[in-house]
């Protein structure tokens, strides 16, 4: 910084220029990108005519955006992080992290006394507010929620970096009952359910196809199938023969297995892009029989009416049956039983992932597929089959998917193939990368960050306030999440946790830099 | 060394007869016949292009030969028609271990996962293939710790003790050509092949990796095929040595009869047939001024 000659003032004028050149051309870029996309909107009217609409609004909303995102990227973010390296002379201290400076006390203790008074009292000033200002009390109760948590995670990284498997598994066993003691039953239901089931699915999804991508570094782009055969298992065994849940989650993880090895077969050859293709092609075959199958499968109607899972066959959840959960505790009835119990099976079901994927890590078969990953050739010359060893990558990770499928089909108590689209497939894809390939803290987080941010989307109203109330914020999920892995692969490109821990050590456990590992190449 | 190899009875441990390897017009080994002994280090050397390589990617099952019979005799006895095997066959199977000329590592894993991935076929046994593993059963635990001492025994000789937790991508050269060597020891072998080496190590590496070969033969009765340009190396090492040049076998024999074959100097030096005469001329008139003009 010393040795920079030019005056403050001038190099300060300099910037703003450029930022102001620069913000200029991405809202030039923005506009052309989105003039088609966001600016016109093809309709039907009444009549069943199409027609245009036009949103200029929105599409000025856009290239604002755009503008002042750069605007504010070169004048001040870029310039920022550039003073974040740089010792102060005097001190030779590097300046406050980010963080420390993002939670100094004094904030944190407005953030905690607005976030408790809000709780509790923030019922009684909405109703006080107009209408309009209702979505803003919600919105700044969560953030002062969300920040407070944040510091409390902030304050105490270092306890929970070192115990954050025992601590996740804590907060999971108590998420749904502090949910329905601050929520009541019915007002639970939201974040059990949409939350916490639905993000739990999907990590289940990645940790299964993790072992495919993460530790065998097979690209596998239809990965849905298995979890389309798993769902339709139990949705057309327990329709047609009436089997228990209990009996047809194995079956189903055997079936989706079964699959995953008629997969395997074929493309057992191919490498990298031709693997890609063939799998999603498999992917699309599933679902297209689903689709044209009609006679077993009904076709685009799907199956409904799925029975209930039970509490091990002892206690039931069907308002009929005598030995409904809510009559033999004597509890008023309600739904919320039930999923209260879906969020502890999809739990279990994902700590015995979890579990699974650890263990195998740490037996000849997982470190067989990481050296497959690392170099195949080697692999042979070892002595390792590897065609077994990849087909037993495809079948392990498929299981899982089937897993997750029949869980899938007794939740929704409805199946149709509009569930197992290719987008999933991307979706539980990008989870993986995004999370770093083969870490599962790191794809846990991610599935959370995707799935729980698209699903905070959709409670997101306030949005429609500033965009107007056609506006529905769920219909932008995928932009965002393009938008979110973008950044996050900018910002760490070997995903969130990028390092790889080893599965045996003689003298010390040290974690391995993501330099060296390999993502695979079939 | 040498010496006491002469004395026994020749025990070939690996036969190829009449080995061809046709690539679409190019024959890159022609109706190539040799044998490497039991116990012996014996080389394999040519100049560049010569197939050297390609008769290794024969042996080890990842090249089908053309034409030609390799025969692997274990010391049991039992005999493997290498050419018919597929290549993690001819290793878990025939016992055959190799490393490659350009090095082919686990990089993201530790020094001690690539010396465990090695003893993968044992443990899966072990495990009851993963099964007996994953239900936590004694008998892979043991097998598992042992398989952890085999490593370290290796991991000791290679003098990669200090890097055991590194990732194998981590280390420097030499270093990886040592671990590849440690590695494919860990499979257990009878016969062990080596392409190239000592490929851009410095000599310190290079001797150190002379004396680990031999600890490897002594230590394990272990025979083993190397290719190798460094002619030092190979004087010193080999009992016995075969030449190849454009895929056929110019010579056989020992490293001193190979040293002043013509053919040999003449494929070494780049010169024709009727010019070889003139050349070994050359060659001895140095040889015979060098010793009073390099006094060491
Ligand atoms: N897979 C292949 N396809 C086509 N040609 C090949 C193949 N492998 C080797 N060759 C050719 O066969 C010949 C012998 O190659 P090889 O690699 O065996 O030589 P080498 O003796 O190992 O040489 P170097 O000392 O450079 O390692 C070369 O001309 C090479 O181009
Ligand atoms: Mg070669």
């Amino acid at each position: 910084m010393a040795n920079i000659t030019n005056t403050p003032e001038s190099a300060g004028s300099n910037l703003m220029a450029r930022a102001l050149r620069e913000a200029f051309y991405a809202g030039l870029v923005a506009l052309g990108l989105f003039v088609l996309f966001v600016g016109l909107k093809t309709d039907q009217n009444i009549l069943n005519e199409l027609i245009l609409v036009q949103r200029w609004g929105l599409l000025a909303i856009f290239v604002v955006i755009a503008a002042v995102g750069r605007f504010l990227s070169v004048a001040y973010i870029r310039p920022f992080l550039a003073r974040q390296k740089v010792t102060n002379a005097v001190t030779g201290l590097l300046p406050d992290s980010v963080a420390t400076r993002f939670f100094r006390v004094p904030i944190v203790v407005v953030a905690a006394v607005i976030a408790i008074l809000l709780i509790f009292a923030g019922n009684a000033i909405a109703a006080a507010l107009p209408a309009v200002l209702v979505p803003w009390v919600t919105m700044i109760r969560a953030l002062a929620i969300i920040y407070v948590l944040a510091f409390g995670f902030f304050y105490f990284r270092v306890y929970i970096a070192a115990h954050f498997n025992t601590l996740a598994i804590i907060a999971l066993i108590f998420y749904p009952p502090v949910m329905v003691y601050f929520f009541g039953y019915q007002g639970s239901l939201k974040y059990v359910d949409n939350f916490g089931i639905q993000i739990l699915i999907y990590v289940m999804l990645a940790w299964g196809l993790n072992i495919v991508v993460g530790l065998a570094g097979l690209l596998d782009l239809g990965y849905v199938a298995f979890y389309a055969v798993g769902a339709y298992s139990y949705a057309l065994l327990s329709s047609y023969f009436g089997l228990s849940f209990w009996v047809l989650l194995p079956m189903a993880g055997i079936f989706a297995a079964l699959w995953g090895i008629i997969l395997g077969f074929p493309v057992l050859r191919l490498k990298g892009d031709y693997l890609a293709i063939v799998t999603l092609a498999f992917g699309e075959i599933i679902r297209l029989v689903l689709i044209n199958w009609t006679a077993v499968t009904k076709g685009t109607f799907g199956i409904s009416g799925i029975a209930k899972a039970s509490v091990f066959g002892i206690w039931s959840f069907d308002v009929s049956a005598t030995n409904n959960f809510a009559k033999v505790f004597g509890l008023p009835m309600s739904s919320a039983y039930y999923k209260i119990f879906l969020f502890y099976l999809i739990l279990a079901l994902c700590l015995l992932t979890a579990f699974v994927t650890i263990r195998l890590r740490r037996m000849p078969i997982g470190r067989a597929w990481e050296a497959l990953r690392e170099d195949e050739i080697a692999c042979r010359s070892l002595g390792i089959n590897t065609v077994t060893t990849k087909l037993t990558a495809f079948a392990t990770g498929a299981m899982f998917g089937g897993f997750a499928g029949s869980f899938f089909a007794v939740r929704q108590g409805f199946v149709s193939p509009e569930s197992f689209v290719f987008l999933e497939s991307a979706i539980i894809l990008a989870i993986v990368v995004l999370g770093g390939m083969g870490s599962l803290v790191g794809i846990a987080v991610a599935a959370t960050v995707m799935i729980g941010g698209t699903e905070l989307l959709r409670e997101m109203t306030i949005l429609k306030q500033i965009f107007g109330p056609d506006f529905t914020p769920e219909l932008y999920r995928m932009l965002i999440f393009g938008l979110a892995m973008i950044i996050v692969m900018v910002w760490k490109p070997r995903g969130f946790v990028g390092t790889r821990e080893p599965t045996a050590f003689l003298r010390e456990r040290k974690s391995v830099s993501g330099s060296f590992t390999k993502e695979g190449h079939g | 060394m040498a010496l006491e190899t002469d004395t026994m009875t020749k025990d070939p441990i690996l036969k190829v007869d009449h080995l061809s390897m046709r690539f679409g017009g190019l024959m890159a080994i022609n109706d190539l016949s040799f044998e490497a002994y039991r116990g012996d280090i014996t080389a394999l050397i040519g100049p560049n292009g010569a197939g050297k390589t390609t008769v290794f990617n024969c042996i080890t099952g990842f090249y089908k030969p053309t034409m030609g019979m390799i025969t692997m005799r274990q010391k049991a006895g039992k005999e493997y028609l290498l050419e018919r095997m597929s290549d993690f066959e001819v290793n878990r199977d025939a016992k055959v271990a190799r490393t490659f000329q350009n090095i082919r590592l686990f990089s993201g894993l530790t020094v001690l996962e690539n010396l465990l991935v090695a003893q993968h076929n044992k443990l899966m046994l072990a495990s009851g293939y993963t099964v007996l593993g994953l239900l936590g059963f004694p008998a892979y635990k043991k097998a598992a710790a042992q398989s952890i001492e085999q490593a370290k025994y290796w991991l000791e000789k290679a003098n990669l003790t200090d890097r055991a937790d590194d990732p194998a991508g981590d280390l420097p050269y030499g270093a990886q050509r040592r671990l590849e060597i440690a590695r494919a020891m860990c499979t257990g072998p009878e016969f062990l092949c080596l392409d190239e080496p000592a490929a851009g190590l410095n000599p310190r590496e290079s001797l150190v990796l002379n004396e680990l070969l031999r600890s490897i033969r002594k230590d394990t009765g272990t025979s083993i095929l190397l290719i190798e340009h460094d002619m030092s190396v190979v004087m010193e090492i080999s009992d016995h040595v075969v030449v190849l040049e454009y895929g056929q076998k110019i010579s056989d024999g020992n490293p001193e009869h190979v040293k002043h074959d013509p053919k040999v100097i003449a494929a070494y030096l780049g010169v024709e047939d009727d010019e070889v005469e003139e050349v070994i001329e050359q060659i001895e008139e140095i040889a015979v001024a060098a010793p009073g003009d390099t006094p060491k």
